[in-house]
């Protein structure tokens, strides 16, 4: 059973075991207007909490995304080359980001579920 | 003064409904240990255009222009013929006084002609894509590095010996700052192809020029290969781009990026600047994205009809600050609607045509020069500029020659600096150079031999 | 002003009565590879008497698939894009922050004379004595204007003018053996991006600074911010609120005091030109923008001319080439760092010299105005934007109260309520007859709207300008929607999709695109 995770730059992690598949919010895409192109992490990278990992841009803004916790990239959603409105259309869903492999589940505790990222955003 | 529509009476007006006494009142932000009571005192006073126009034509007078002797000068820039059109196209009110297109329902003219230019320098580069132009072709280089940098995200960068040396200084002071760390060989002519051996796993880029500071046309694709084979990138530079009329390409010879002024075409020499600096890459997101300087896209208006927008923008520092690809901030507007004009005069047909010609011109002078006891021929490929050795030091000879009346070429060491290279003289001939031209330089250059 | 009744934007060309443009006036125009032909040729070239080929094995063999055009259909093409352009020379420019000012004709004559436009920049010297003896006079000028001691001629643009001003401190920090420890830079909030990329391109950490309430630095969290490891400010003044920095002089001795360098954006120098000199305000380097302050032509964006004038804190750290002249002697030209005088210079920042042809159309502005008409034009530059706040502060809401500089910056408060942006507003004053003014910048204001008329403006275009303001803020307080979320209605092109433009790049002609 996978569970959700959200952090308060927007990201949303579903982890599963010790994989996670990261994107932005819909909300973070509602914000950031027409995206129209997102910069995707190369597999193989290691990351910790805080590193720059991906950049969605949209027609005139640029927004850095970070890593939510630390861990190895293990694939991107190349298919976001193509079609970056994707990201718009289905946040959540088929326009994921990156995997990775989580090198340390403990990181997870700080972040928000679900009500809690809800919760968040309403107070926005 | 003419240029100044207020009269007095408008003035005071204004400042009655501004609500101030004076002027000064406007500027009272000024610290007053800083103001200028009497102005600019030790200045002259305001001049009619007719005094203007005496004392700068007396400074224009006291020069040999290119067009009162028999010219033989390259180096990076080069005496081309530009049709009248040209120049009374680009004085057009619609283009010589807009600003930078960024209202693109009002700047339709400004973007379709950069779309154009930049599918123009595409097509004689062989590449992809390439931007709406750079400050000039040195610049353009040092930006090409800083952006093989971030491709491939290593810091070396390895320069050919027969790279034009103010390129080379350029593109090390615009670099350094940023870690990039410079190797390059002792200036040759013939040696361009020696550099693949210093390739290594952090090199970035290897910066070659074809035609080389020398003339020496150089083989570009197995620098490419050797490139490619560690990781590296090939940033092909050219300063004479009529040379591409005759050459292979940069494209086809395997380049990455290229690099290249564009002065050759539709712009005028004017002691070196304004120039238009080339930038074209691959057509690959990767290197569009790192790309320095504007780009004109197409795209459709809200009628569904095709229009012209900048756009990539999130790379440039109006948007990305201290993030930015790149610190620049404009193009060489008018200088790209020259070369694209010009250019578009010349199409295919004479744009290989004006090549050849210059090959044809080169090679006359050449086989005339190398004639003259003492002079040595030292090229043994080039396009319409090559290198004689000659029996004395060639700023000498240089300096001989113009006094009398002939502009017959750059000495080495005018660029390099004093040393080895002193004796090499640098000389280019393009469609300008009659064989009049031709016949008294080669009497003037045995003369003072 | 014409009046516009359609309901949903259409092309002007349209036939329903509304139309301002004959067709007869905006001619549709293919791309130049549309009409064009490869064998098409518009100039005729001296015929090839032989084919020689010392070119090796490298010719070309493939096509560049150039299209060509004679002389007729190029005028027509470039002639017909032309007048899809706005231009100084059709209307007052609004433009804050980039000084669209009238471009005087002599210049561009001047600039085509044969002894300047006919040189080549490696000539010897002795024959270019004329072009040397300008450079020198334009340095003069440079420097009685700003008061400093030395100007580097040769930066390409402002922004690269910038590059040259901060390389000289870095230098000047390099050579008191303090580049390890002395890396960050302060720069307002309110900055050009140019700043900050500079910083960073010169290997500098940027620290921001606020404003306060009143669109000035914040003193306060100025002073908190120095330190040993502050190697510069750069800070534009007047700045781009359109406001003088009245705690200049006191910024400019603290930043020395701590140790660093005071570099000061020189785009807005058109409001204080004879008024005050930067030397007295404690700058160490400034960019001068002769495309603005001094009118060389925008030319659709470039070429510009950024030199560099540099204090005598910075004089000896000047990048290569530059002019030098004893008196009585001729004019010499240093290239090569090992020439007298050129050892501390910290490297090149172009091929050659720099922009010859905008040094010459320079000197002629000035020369045509000569000491007393450049204190004219600060003063009329500001007295026109004052003029425009006047006339508009009642209706518009100024960002900050008082008076302004050269420029006039609104936010858009007074838009609250009406469902109309900035944006809109900016668009729909093309169909009134202008140019958008800049909005959005500088970052500090919502909804940013920054006005700079000029000095070339006359009171009747003002009012002009004014009126048409006007009347556009009374239709968004009226709910004339369609007229702002439809504008430009009467432009060659209605508004363009950018989003497409960004998400699938075409950036040149091929012959399978449409």
């Amino acid at each position: 059973m996978a569970d959700l995770y959200f952090t308060e730059e927007h990201e949303w992690l579903l982890v599963d075991g010790n994989s996670a598949k990261i994107g932005i919010t819909a909300y973070a895409a509602e914000q950031l207007g027409d995206i129209v192109f997102v910069e995707l992490p190369d597999a193989g990278r290691t990351v910790k909490p805080q590193d720059e990992v991906a950049v969605v841009e949209s027609v005139k803004t640029a927004s850095e995304i970070l890593a939510p916790v630390s861990g190895e990239i293990t694939g991107n959603n190349g298919a976001l080359d193509d079609a970056p409105e994707t990201v718009n259309d289905d946040a959540m869903g088929q326009g994921w980001f990156f995997t990775m492999k989580l090198s340390n589940k403990d990181e997870l505790s700080a972040l928000m579920d679900q009500a809690a990222y809800d919760a968040f955003v309403k107070e926005l | 003064m003419r240029y100044l529509p207020l009269s007095d009476l408008d003035r005071t007006h204004m400042l009655s409904r501004i609500g101030v006494q004076n002027i000064d009142e406007l500027f009272g932000d000024i610290p007053s240990a800083a103001r200028l009571p009497d102005g600019l005192d030790d200045l002259p006073d305001h001049a009619s255009e007719q005094a203007v126009e005496r004392h700068l034509n007396q400074l224009s007078g006291q020069n040999l222009n290119a067009g009162q002797a028999p010219f033989f000068c390259g180096g990076g820039a080069y005496r081309h013929h530009v049709p009248a059109s040209v120049d009374h196209l680009i004085q057009r009110s619609e283009f010589l006084t807009s600003y930078t297109p960024y209202q693109p329902e009002i700047a339709q003219g400004t973007l379709q002609t950069l779309f154009e230019f930049q599918t123009q320098v595409a097509q004689i580069t062989g590449m992809g894509v390439a931007n709406a132009s750079m400050y000039d072709g040195s610049t353009a280089t040092a930006e090409a590095v800083l952006m093989a940098a971030r491709i491939t995200r290593r810091q070396g960068c390895i320069l050919a010996p027969g790279l034009h040396p103010h390129y080379g200084e350029v593109t090390r002071t615009l670099t350094q700052t940023q870690g990039i760390q410079m190797r390059t060989m002792a200036p040759a002519i013939n040696q361009d192809h020696q550099i693949a051996d210093l390739v290594t796993a952090d090199t970035a880029c290897i910066v070659v020029q074809s035609p080389n500071v020398f003339g020496q046309v150089v083989d570009l694709a197995p620098l490419a290969e050797a490139a490619h084979a560690a990781g590296a990138l090939l940033i092909a530079v050219c300063t004479e781009v009529v040379s591409l009329g005759l050459l292979k390409s940069p494209g086809e010879m395997g380049a990455d990026i290229v690099a290249a002024e564009g002065q050759s075409i539709g712009n005028a020499l004017s002691f070196g600047g304004p120039y238009v600096g080339l930038l074209a890459c691959r057509d690959d997101r990767k290197f569009i994205r790192q790309a320095p300087g504007r780009f004109a896209g197409q795209t459709v208006d809200a009628n569904g009809d095709r229009g012209f927008v900048l756009t990539l923008s999130t790379r440039e520092q109006h948007i990305r600050r201290e993030k930015a690809t790149s610190n620049i901030c404009t193009n060489s507007g008018l200088c790209t609607l020259a070369f694209s004009i010009h250019l578009a005069l010349l199409g295919e047909r004479g744009f290989r045509h004006l090549a050849a010609l210059n090959h044809q011109k080169a090679c006359a002078l050449a086989d005339q020069l190398a004639r003259v006891s003492g002079v040595e021929l030292l090229n043994q490929r080039f396009f319409n500029e090559f290198t004689l050795r000659l029996p004395k030091p060639a700023t000498q000879v240089v300096e001989a020659l113009a006094t009398r009346g002939v502009l017959g070429g750059i000495p080495a060491a005018r660029i390099f600096g004093p040393g080895p290279l002193d004796d090499l003289l640098i000389v280019a001939a393009t469609e300008t150079n009659t064989d009049e031209d031709m016949a008294e330089f080669t009497k003037v250059l045995a003369e003072v031999l | 002003m014409a009046v516009h009744t359609q309901d949903r934007a259409t092309r002007p060309a349209a036939t329903d009565g509304t139309q301002r443009l004959s067709p007869a006036l905006l001619q549709d125009e293919g791309l130049l590879f549309e009409i064009g032909e490869t064998s098409k040729c518009g100039v005729d070239l001296e015929a090839l008497r032989e084919q020689p080929n010392r070119l090796g094995d490298l010719a070309r063999t493939s096509s560049t698939g150039l299209a060509g055009l004679s002389e007729p259909e190029t005028l027509r093409h470039y002639v017909r894009l032309s007048q899809r352009n706005y231009a100084i020379d059709l209307g007052l420019y609004p433009l804050g922050s980039c000084t669209m000012k009238h471009n005087p004709r002599l210049n561009e004559k001047m600039a085509r004379l044969p002894g300047f436009a006919d040189l080549h920049p490696l000539q010897p010297v002795s024959t270019v004595q004329g072009a040397l003896g300008l450079m020198d006079e334009l340095s003069h000028w440079l420097l009685q204007i700003t008061g400093m001691d030395v100007v580097a001629l040769s930066p390409k643009a402002g922004a690269q003018g910038e590059m040259c001003g901060m390389l000289c401190i870095r230098a000047a920090i390099e050579a008191k053996g303090e580049l390890a420890s002395r890396n960050r830079v302060l720069v307002p909030e309110s900055a050009h991006g140019t700043n900050p990329a500079t910083a960073a391109a010169c290997g500098f950490v940027i620290d921001q600074i606020p404003a306060n309430a009143e669109g000035r630095v914040d003193m306060d969290a100025f002073e908190q911010k120095l330190g040993p490891d502050v190697a510069a400010i750069m800070l534009t003044n007047p700045n781009t609120c359109g406001l003088f920095e009245p705690d200049i002089k006191r910024i400019a001795d603290l930043i020395h005091q701590h140790g660093g360098y005071f570099y000061c954006d020189g785009a807005n120098l058109n409001a204080i030109m004879g008024k005050c000199r930067v030397r007295d305000l404690g700058v160490d380097a400034m960019h001068i923008n002769l495309h603005k302050t001094f009118s060389t032509p925008h030319g659709g964006g470039g070429p510009g001319a950024g030199p560099t004038v540099l204090s005598s804190r910075l004089a000896r750290f000047a990048p290569l080439p530059f002019v030098t002249h004893e008196p009585g002697s001729s004019f010499g030209l240093v290239e090569q760092g090992e020439q007298d005088g050129a050892a501390d210079a910290f490297g090149r920042m172009c091929a050659f010299h720099g922009q010859m042809g905008m040094f010459v159309r320079a000197l002629a502005y000035m020369m045509s105005h000569g000491g007393d008409g450049l204190r004219q034009v600060s003063e009329d530059a500001v007295l026109n934007a004052n003029y425009l706040l006047a006339r508009l502060k009642d209706v518009f809401s100024p960002a900050f109260t008082g008076t302004c500089m050269h420029e006039a910056l609104f936010d858009d408060s007074f838009l609250e309520g009406t469902g109309v942006s900035t944006l809109d507003f900016s668009k729909a004053l093309i169909d009134e007859g202008y140019h958008p003014m800049t909005m959005y910048f500088p970052l500090v204001v919502h909804g940013a709207m920054l006005v700079e008329p000029t000095e070339t403006e006359s009171l009747q275009s003002l009012d002009q300008f004014a009126d048409a303001m006007l009347s556009l803020a009374q239709a968004a307080k009226d709910q004339e929607h369609d007229r702002f979320t439809q504008a430009p209605r009467t432009a060659p092109s209605l508004r363009l999709d950018e989003t497409q433009a960004a998400r699938h790049p075409i950036l040149r002609w091929t012959a399978d695109v449409d």
